[in-house]
């Protein structure tokens, strides 16, 4: 098996052909997920632990019915209302919870790094399920998988990614995924939402959406944090609407079969029109969803079956 | 009779701009001969054949942070004493970014008294610019400077008022005091952990463009022009900052430079998977930054290498990159870093040496940093090449936040002298 990680804290660290054993796992669970009985015995008597530092419903609901549909025994800990508002580092909460022998960790954090800094301290699986600006890897591998059942390949695609770069780890994520899968990479967006060095990423950066979208396959829109709409980033919501964000105008410069992506969750006519986000011929935003859990089943899968490997020769 | 004798020594003269191997001879604790000739050696009391190692001045290091008032448990002037005296520091010059800041004379009276008790080394206290540190009142710098205050600063508190900073400047100026800043611009830098590019947008890490340090120095430098006040920029890290700097230099002002050693050593990709220890302020820089820096130092440009030694505690450093405090312990690695660049060819050691020791002691009026008959005998003993691993745990520092734990590095401190007494011998 090539996929020989611990952890899943980032795109950064894995190897093309682990992705594509991630993706193929992540296949047959689709297939399971669409059957009658869902449920499988893959990490049946393992603990999963969802650790939540950051509002989620949508990311924290997927992780917690993929650990359920195989059979481990799964925990939700919102973390805002614990002991880490009394001044507990996260370290020590780390090791408080790593007493209670959880053996897959899924962990969002507000800060970069945060996730890997607890990944050193804990002797289970951790999954990063977002930290900071840095990374979001569930959330580009199946991104990755939607892309692959769309287009039927995961390479020499043009893909646009559009929106706050800046603050976007699933920006980053994706752009560190699909250049390692030899994508060709645009980036969309006003330049207050581009992040330094982009120039030495690999990618193309464009600043108006009708040259940016020219012949793309796949057209992915980013989310427009509520904090950043107003004046600081950028001038107004309607002028960043009428700018950048995608409708059917914009989309006819894309290439006529090109699929339109949204991480979820979407502000309708901010940055995505809404009837064009529900257009099925179009948009694959529900299939992003559906592919979510089966991304995250395959992903515990492989670790949990790493850590049995660890566990069996200590 | 002269009191002790080293022979047989690498002497590092940072004013004549030699390394000449001779003999030191020390008398009532000052210099009372150097001898580079056939010269008979005097009669000494104690004579120590230094076996070809250098000799130079004892460092004055402009930005030691030593946690008294306030937070001792970080580092207190015992444990920073010991660290400097080990680290061939021999005049460590204070920062009053303590909790409570060091803005008031009863403070400064305090701090003198304490490090009169524990340090084995000469500790002159710098002041507090505003009161508070807050920039807004200026504090009582005719006063301070009677209790014994070397120069004025907020330290990394930018004063953003420009008409606070002014008026304090100017007064300064009528007292002769010295005035440090922090060349930065405050806006930009605000929340920064590390220094924008490529690798703090992979990292995801709020990041300031080194622009920023620009643009507070061409702010400080039109506030020199107005004022006429005696400036010395605390950090100046990137290669933007240097043409204003030597614009200002050829001008006449009064102002003067200093960067920091982990800045002439260490670049932003040193942080790699989030190493906290290598949060410092100014966060890092890139490597062309670091190499611009360096052979400012080498031409002058760049006037003082100091350590800005800050003390952490494990607490506030195991945490988040961004969440985590900023700074690094220092004056235990001061030498064996700057060694790197002589080492590398970077900067030569008696332009290290001016830097080190003869810059900062001119910019406060010392008469140390010489090798000079009649200077203070403040000096250090090195071997410039031997080899260890830096073992944090070795550390004399309360605090051992270091960056270089696990490093090799080259150069050792064998003896460090305080006004002709040793205050560290390497066993």
């Amino acid at each position: 098996m090539t996929f020989t990680h611990r952890h899943l804290l980032g795109i950064e660290h894995l190897r093309p052909e682990e992705i594509v054993t991630l993706l193929d796992l992540a296949d047959d669970y689709v297939a399971l997920n669409k059957g009658e009985t869902k449920h499988s015995e893959a990490l049946a008597g393992l603990t999963q632990i969802n650790m939540f530092f950051e509002n989620s419903t949508r990311t924290q609901a997927s992780f917690e019915l993929a650990g359920k549909r195989l059979g481990a025994d799964v925990m939700n800990m919102a973390m805002q209302a614990s002991s880490i508002t009394k001044g507990e580092t996260l370290i020590d909460t780390a090791l408080t919870l790593n007493a209670m022998h959880p053996d897959l960790l899924v962990v969002r954090h507000p800060h970069s790094g945060a996730v890997d800094l607890l990944a050193q301290k804990v002797n289970c699986a951790v999954l990063n399920a977002g930290d900071g600006r840095h990374e979001h890897p569930t959330q580009a591998l199946l991104d990755a998988l939607t892309i692959r059942r769309a287009k039927g390949r995961l390479h020499r695609l043009n893909i646009a990614i559009c929106g706050d770069i800046a603050h976007s780890r699933v920006a980053r994520s994706n752009i560190i995924l699909l250049g390692k899968m030899e994508n060709r990479i645009r980036l969309i967006g006003p330049p207050t939402l581009m992040p330094s060095g982009i120039a030495e990423f690999g990618v193309e950066v464009y600043d108006d959406m009708a040259r940016g979208l020219e012949d793309v396959d796949v057209v992915m829109m980013l989310r427009l944090q509520r904090e950043r709409m107003d004046g600081g980033f950028i001038p107004s919501e309607r002028e960043y609407y009428h700018r950048f964000g995608l409708d059917a105008a914009k989309l006819s410069y894309a290439k006529p079969d090109a699929i339109v992506m949204h991480p979820g969750p979407m502000n309708r006519g901010v940055e995505i029109d809404g009837t064009l986000a529900d257009d099925i011929n179009r948009s694959v935003i529900q299939d992003q969803v559906e592919m979510g859990v089966a991304v995250r089943m395959a992903a515990m899968d492989l670790l949990a079956r790493n850590l049995r490997d660890l566990r069996g020769a200590a | 009779m002269t009191d002790l004798l080293l022979t047989n020594a690498k002497l590092i003269d940072p004013e004549g701009g030699t390394v000449i191997t001779g003999a030191l001879g020390i008398s009532d604790g000052r210099i009372s001969a150097v001898i580079t000739d056939d010269s008979p050696l005097p009669e000494a009391r104690t004579t120590v054949d230094c076996g070809r190692k250098h000799l130079a001045p004892g460092i004055v290091d402009i930005g030691v942070k030593v946690c008294e008032p306030g937070e001792r448990h970080k580092e207190s002037f015992g444990t920073a004493g010991l660290a400097a005296a080990a680290g061939g520091v021999t005049t460590m010059v204070t920062r009053p970014d303590t909790d409570p800041a060091i803005d008031n004379p009863e403070t400064l009276e305090f701090v003198i008294r304490r490090a009169r008790e524990a340090a084995p080394v000469n500790v002159l206290p710098m002041a507090a610019l505003t009161k508070g540190r807050q920039g807004r009142e200026m504090t009582e710098i005719g006063f301070l400077l009677d209790a014994g205050a070397v120069a004025f600063t907020d330290c990394d508190n930018v004063v953003t008022d420009t008409k606070v900073f002014g008026r304090a400047l100017a007064y300064a100026r009528s007292l002769g005091a010295l005035v440090l800043g922090h060349p930065q611009d405050p806006g930009l830098s605000a929340g920064a952990a590390a220094t924008s590019g490529k690798f703090a947008s992979l990292r995801g890490l709020p990041a300031v463009s080194p622009m920023a340090e620009r643009m507070g120095l061409d702010r400080d430098i039109a506030m020199i022009e107005m004022t006429g006040a005696r400036y010395h920029a605390d950090q100046i890290t990137t290669a933007r900052a240097l043409p204003p700097l030597e614009r200002a230099k050829a001008n006449g002002f009064d102002i003067t430079a200093g960067t920091s050693i982990h800045h002439l050593t260490l670049n932003a990709l040193d942080v790699a998977d989030y190493r906290t220890f290598f949060k410092i302020k100014p966060p890092l820089r890139d490597e062309d930054d670091r190499l611009a820096v360096a052979e400012a130092v080498q031409s002058g440009l760049i006037d003082v290498i100091s350590s800005m030694h800050t003390p952490q505690d494990e607490e506030s450093k195991r945490q988040p990159f961004e969440a985590a405090a900023s700074g690094a312990v220092a004056l235990e690695t001061l030498l064996p870093a700057a060694m790197r660049l002589h080492h590398a060819g970077l900067v030569d050691l008696p332009a290290l040496w001016r830097a080190l020791s003869l810059n900062p002691a001119r910019r406060l009026g010392l008469e140390a940093g010489r090798l000079r008959v009649g200077a203070p005998a403040d000096l250090v003993l090195f071997d410039a090449d031997a080899p260890f691993v830096m073992d944090r745990a070795d550390l004399r520092s309360k605090s051992r936040n270091t960056p270089f734990d696990g490093a090799r590095m080259q150069g050792k401190v064998l003896a460090t002298y305080v006004a002709g007494s040793r205050v560290y011998e390497r066993t």
